[in-house]
């Protein structure tokens, strides 16, 4: 069952948690309750499978204020373990709660992102126009800040999102804030580096390029998606215009990086293919994936081509605004996406593809 | 022979023949030939002459040879009746006679000739009796004269010796005496200055002298001529080394001491060593005049004066040259086409200097004119001197300055249009007067393309020049083919209206993306140019062009669709940034409005936001911009009464479905079943997506974007029930007055309709206003 692709999204009031059966094509659902309230942003620890962090609004009289907590799934139905009862698709669990991420003082919480190499101890949050770095400690019941930094300036600035960077230990963060990119060094929490304007609009979302440390995608209101080399920011390193309406979503495949998922809210969600600014520029193995692993290594059988950059497969069984898109951790071939009116899409990468990349 | 004569005879008689009588006559004739033949021997042949059947050797034929008398009698008493016999006697009888008489008149004739012969002779022989006489005495006069004659020219002998002895000696004492006065006439015509004698006196002299000059009385002479000769030489090179004097002088120096045997070689470089300095004076003017410190003349008199001056001068020495050094042979020209090449190179350079000095003027009628002239005065030197190449040359240089200035013109053209583009932005920003604003757009267009028009009708006319029929060179091959089609075609007209579209696109590229930096009233101006451009300038430009300048060269050119083609996609392109800015405009007023507004804590409407007035504001000014520009359209059929149709239709008959969720996890499925099988109904909205050329379609893609940034920036807020109410306020007035624009009206009602029910979801507590309130607030305003 190595190729079981739990799948996480979030709706209103509740969390479910998606089985897909790859091999029978089986479509398993667990429903865990989330009472505080509706749920923005959601994502899981690196290091525990049955942690995760959610961004939530917090229901009140007159104000609409979102904070995050860290929350802790209930055994039975963390992703992996697949005693999954036949039963439970219809009752609902509730989450334990760990502790909440909450300093009402910065404002509402955006975004939360995990350290994604370390023990799954440190997260960051994006809270208006705040960067908060936070210890989680005895076993992520108690979240102490230890860090924090803000952006000053003319306006209401508020950060948009944000990701932890793979690279360099762990040590860099890039936000995003209206149209504008920042890196910020977790160490000392200041700005490593800004990329002004990144966008014609406000920019919607980024992923670091999973092999490459200096690369990093960001997509946002001017439909576009954007390729940066973070060491220099004046240009672009390439820029795509596929899409009609914002980009809401941008995807790195954890393996491949030449594969790269934009989800967007004219409905679609495009697969691109991104080799000349890949890991793997001509088709090259790079061993990093379980799946060559066991694939012999036969370099006379090297494309005969180098294949071009390009959209591989537009993906259109979405009728409204897709708002998510992201690989699965378990399969770097399958991805899912999802869209305003609820319905959650899980492609496959193309078979012959597939195959040009692995041979 | 009486019988062989008398044979014909009978032969002849009419009766006897064997022939018929229609061949008679020549068979008689040839019969007579026969036997003449047959009588002188001649058998050959004869045969072919005889009728056939009748045998030569047949002896009781008449004529024959071998006629048999008896043979015939026996034959004729054999053969014959009695009466036949008697005919034949007395015919026979009759022919007797008949020759009988034939004969004596012959026989008669003859002895009358004979006679008068006889009698001739005789006279004769008297008369050549007394010719003999007279010619014995004339033989013996003869040969007296003879003696005569001898004996006078044995005694005129001794005189006639003398006399030629005479004549001799003095021939030679006048050539003797000649010699003797030389040193003294060369010193004359030496003192006098008339060289050219002199010259000629020692030339004559000279080959006596060099004979005789072993004797010692012609050594004297010899030795002062050639001190007179010495001197006369060194006058002369004194004269020619001055230099003053000008060209023709120096040649006829340089031509009398060749005629003194100076070495050619030294005289030759000596020669041209001295034009050098001449011409190279005449360059050091030249330069002179193009330095800096002077007001520098204007080309056509630079160019005046460099070819009266160097090339005249080059002219002169060349054609002098070729005329003394004629001798010389290929090594001689040789060193004049060199001299000719480094002087004319050092010309070439300073007319170069001098003409980029003009590149920056906009006088083209000047600038041809002194190269016309420059390149005329240049042939002459170019026949003279065709192996230094100096027409070649100069015929570069005036293709190089046509390519400089088709070049000039290019930028020309282009700082016109961006020029225009400058006074375009002016206008618009200028303050302008309410009401005034109208007709400026189209006015400014018009301005627009005919300025850049008649900015290209001028430049055609100037570069136009360069071909006329009167210029020098433009029936070189590279005016006719290569400069009409390349350059002017191609570099000059198609590369101005690239670059156009390349500035003209570089507007939807700039950081303008944030909407400041170009107006977009100056997109859509450009926009409807370039559509312009595509459906009739460029075509009308290209054929103005291919008519002033006949293309007969055969390279190819980029064909009028081509770039009809990349003017529609620079419009399209325009256009669709147009479409993007304002909509950007609009989408910010709007996003703006919902993300600042406190949608939770918000009291009932009253009214309609500001904002969506300001939005139904900005459409119309939109509107009528557009529609200054670019024609109306087609739209959807549509009723009269549509607002109100479609506004029951999202208020009411889904209130039920949309407005009442529930949290139980099978309800979502409910609340989105309706807006899902309508959407499987309608076509998916691009939203920025390419737009047609025409209001409508322009009014469509700025309102689609506007009304999708709203519905996504409700989905990101949470309401409460007079915030809902409010929404479906705004989306009712939007309604009511935004579907006049679009192509199809019901693309903003689904759309507003998606705003409203997502509003409604966003809600906890969802509420909708009676729809009659909302009516009623919306047009009160």
């Amino acid at each position: 069952m190595e190729d079981d692709a739990p799948v996480i999204y979030g709706l209103e009031f509740q969390i479910h948690i998606i089985d897909f059966d790859d091999e029978n094509n089986i479509i398993n659902k667990n429903v865990l309750l989330h009472q505080v309230g509706e749920i923005w942003h959601i994502s899981t620890s690196p290091a525990d499978r049955g942690v995760l962090a959610t961004c939530y609004n917090k229901p009140s009289d007159s104000k609409v204020l979102t904070c995050a907590a860290v929350w802790r799934m209930p055994k039975e139905l963390e992703p992996g373990s697949h005693e999954s009862p036949d039963d439970s698709s219809s009752t609902a669990h509730s989450l334990e709660l760990l502790c909440h991420l909450d300093d009402t003082a910065h404002g509402s919480t955006a975004c939360v992102t995990w350290e994604p190499t370390g023990d799954g101890k440190k997260v960051i949050s994006l809270a208006d126009n705040h960067i908060l770095l936070w210890d989680l400690q005895e076993s992520s019941g108690q979240a102490v800040l230890a860090s924090s930094a803000s952006l000053e300036g003319k306006g209401q600035l508020k950060f948009t999102s944000g990701r932890w960077s793979p690279h360099h230990a762990g040590t860099q963060v890039a936000t995003a804030s209206d149209t504008t990119v920042r890196g910020w060094d977790t160490r000392s929490m200041s700005q490593i580096y800004c990329i002004e304007n990144a966008h014609g609009q406000l920019v919607r979302d980024l992923d670091f390029n999973p092999n490459k440390q200096y690369y990093l995608a960001s997509c946002g209101d001017d439909c576009k998606v954007k390729f940066w080399d973070t060491r220099n920011v004046t240009e672009p390193v390439k820029t795509l215009e596929e899409h009609s309406h914002w980009v809401w979503s941008i995807r790195y495949n954890h393996s491949h990086d030449q594969l790269v998922l934009t989800g967007s809210s004219d409905s679609r969600v495009i697969l691109s293919n991104m080799v000349s600014i890949s890991s793997e520029p001509f088709g090259h193995l790079v061993d990093d994936d379980d799946l060559s692993d066991q694939e012999e290594r036969r370099p006379e059988e090297k494309s005969q081509e180098p294949p071009r950059d390009g959209v591989i497969a537009t993906y259109e069984e979405h009728e409204d605004s897709v708002y998510a898109a992201d690989w699965s951790s378990a399969d770097p071939w399958l991805f899912a996406s999802l869209s305003y009116d609820g319905r959650l899409v899980i492609n496959r990468v193309p078979r012959a593809l597939k195959y040009h990349i692995l041979l | 022979m009486a019988a062989g004569a008398a044979g014909p005879g009978p032969g002849s008689g009419p009766g006897d023949s064997p022939e018929g009588p229609e061949a008679e006559a020549p068979e008689r004739r040839r019969k007579a030939h026969g036997m003449l033949k047959l009588y002188y021997g001649l058998s050959e042949g004869e045969t072919a002459g005889r009728p056939p059947g009748s045998d030569p050797l047949d002896p009781t034929d008449l004529n024959g040879a071998h006629f048999d008398p008896e043979v015939y009698l026996d034959k004729l008493r054999r053969e014959c009746p009695l009466a036949q016999l008697m005919d034949s006697e007395t015919d026979m009888v009759r022919q007797i006679r008949a020759l009988d008489s034939d004969m004596q008149t012959l026989v008669y004739e003859n002895y009358n000739k004979f006679i008068s012969a006889t009698d001739t002779i005789r006279k004769m022989k008297n008369d050549f009796r007394k010719m003999e006489d007279e010619m014995d005495r004339l033989a013996t006069n003869m040969a007296v004269i003879t003696d005569f004659s001898a004996r006078i020219s044995a005694t005129l002998q001794d005189r006639h010796e003398r006399i030629t002895k005479l004549a001799g000696v003095h021939a030679l004492l006048r050539k003797l005496q000649f010699l003797f006065e030389l040193p003294s006439c060369l010193t004359k015509c030496v003192e006098l200055g008339a060289y050219g004698q002199a010259v000629r006196y020692q030339g004559r002299a000279r080959a006596v002298l060099q004979q005789y000059q072993h004797l010692p009385s012609f050594r004297a002479i010899q030795d002062d001529c050639q001190v007179i000769t010495a001197r006369l030489a060194q006058q002369l090179r004194q004269r020619f080394r001055e230099g003053g004097s000008g060209a023709p002088e120096q040649a006829e120096c340089v031509e009398l001491l060749l005629a003194l045997g100076e070495p050619a070689e030294e005289l030759c470089a000596e020669f041209l060593e001295h034009a050098r300095g001449r011409l190279e004076a005449e360059l050091r003017s030249l330069e002179a005049e193009l330095g800096p410190s002077p007001p520098a003349p204007d080309v056509l008199e630079f160019t005046d004066h460099g070819g009266s001056g160097f090339v005249g001068g080059l002219c002169q020495v060349a054609s002098a040259y070729q005329e003394l050094f004629a001798a010389q042979g290929p090594a001689g020209a040789e060193k004049l086409a060199a001299f000719a090449r480094e002087l004319g190179g050092r010309y070439f350079a300073l007319v170069e200097r001098r003409l980029a000095q003009e590149q920056g003027s906009g006088d083209n009628s000047l600038l041809v004119r002194a190269l016309d002239r420059f390149h005329r005065r240049l042939r002459a030197p170019g026949a003279l001197l065709a192996a230094a190449g100096l027409a070649e040359a100069a015929t570069e240089i005036v293709e190089r300055v046509a390519r400089e200035r088709l070049g000039h013109h290019l930028q020309g053209l282009r700082a016109a249009f961006l020029g225009c583009l400058t006074d375009v932005r002016q206008a618009l920003a200028a303050p302008r007067l309410a009401g005034k604003e109208g007709p400026g757009l189209a006015e400014l267009l018009a301005n627009v393309a005919s300025s850049i028009l008649s900015h290209i009708k001028a430049s055609l006319a100037a570069v136009h020049l360069f071909t006329a029929k009167e210029v020098s060179f433009s029936n070189k091959p590279y005016f006719r083919g290569e400069f009409c089609s390349q350059g002017v075609r191609e570099g000059l007209i198609v590369g101005f209206i690239r670059s156009m579209c390349q500035t003209a696109q570089s507007f939807c590229d700039s950081p303008g993306e944030k909407g400041g930096a170009t107006p977009p009233a100056l997109l859509l101006l450009l926009s409807r140019l370039c559509l312009d451009y595509e459906t009739a300038t460029i075509s009308y430009i290209l054929t103005l062009t291919d008519e002033q300048f006949l293309v007969q060269d055969q390279s190819p050119v980029t064909p009028v669709s081509t770039l009809c083609a990349e003017a529609r996609e620079t419009a399209r392109r325009l256009l669709t940034h147009y479409v993007k800015v304002q909509g950007l405009v609009i989408s910010q007023m709007l996003r703006k409005s919902v993300e600042t507004r406190d949608w939770l804590s918000t009291l009932e409407p009253r009214n309609v936001r500001a904002v969506m007035k300001r939005v139904v504001e900005d459409t119309t000014a939109i509107d009528v911009q557009v529609g200054l520009l670019y024609e109306e359209g087609v739209r959807k059929a549509q009723s009269s009464d549509s607002s109100k149709r479609t506004f029951s239709v999202y208020s009411s008959s889904r209130q039920q479905g949309r407005y009442a969720p529930s949290y139980t996890p099978s309800a979502p499925m409910d609340t989105n079943l309706l807006s899902n099988i309508q959407k499987l109904f309608s076509e998916r909205i691009d939203v920025f997506s390419p737009v047609e050329f025409n209001k409508v379609s322009v009014l469509t893609g700025i309102i689609k974007i506007s009304l999708k940034t709203l519905l996504e920036c409700v989905r990101l807020r949470t309401f409460g029930r007079f915030g809902l109410q409010q929404v479906q306020v705004d989306c009712h007035f939007l309604q009511l007055y935004l579907w006049r624009f679009v192509a199809d009206e019901e693309l903003v009602h689904l759309l507003l309709d998606e705003v409203v029910a997502s509003a409604a979801l966003r809600c906890p507590d969802p509420v909708p206003m009676e729809p009659s309130v909302v009516e009623v607030i919306c047009e009160r305003g």
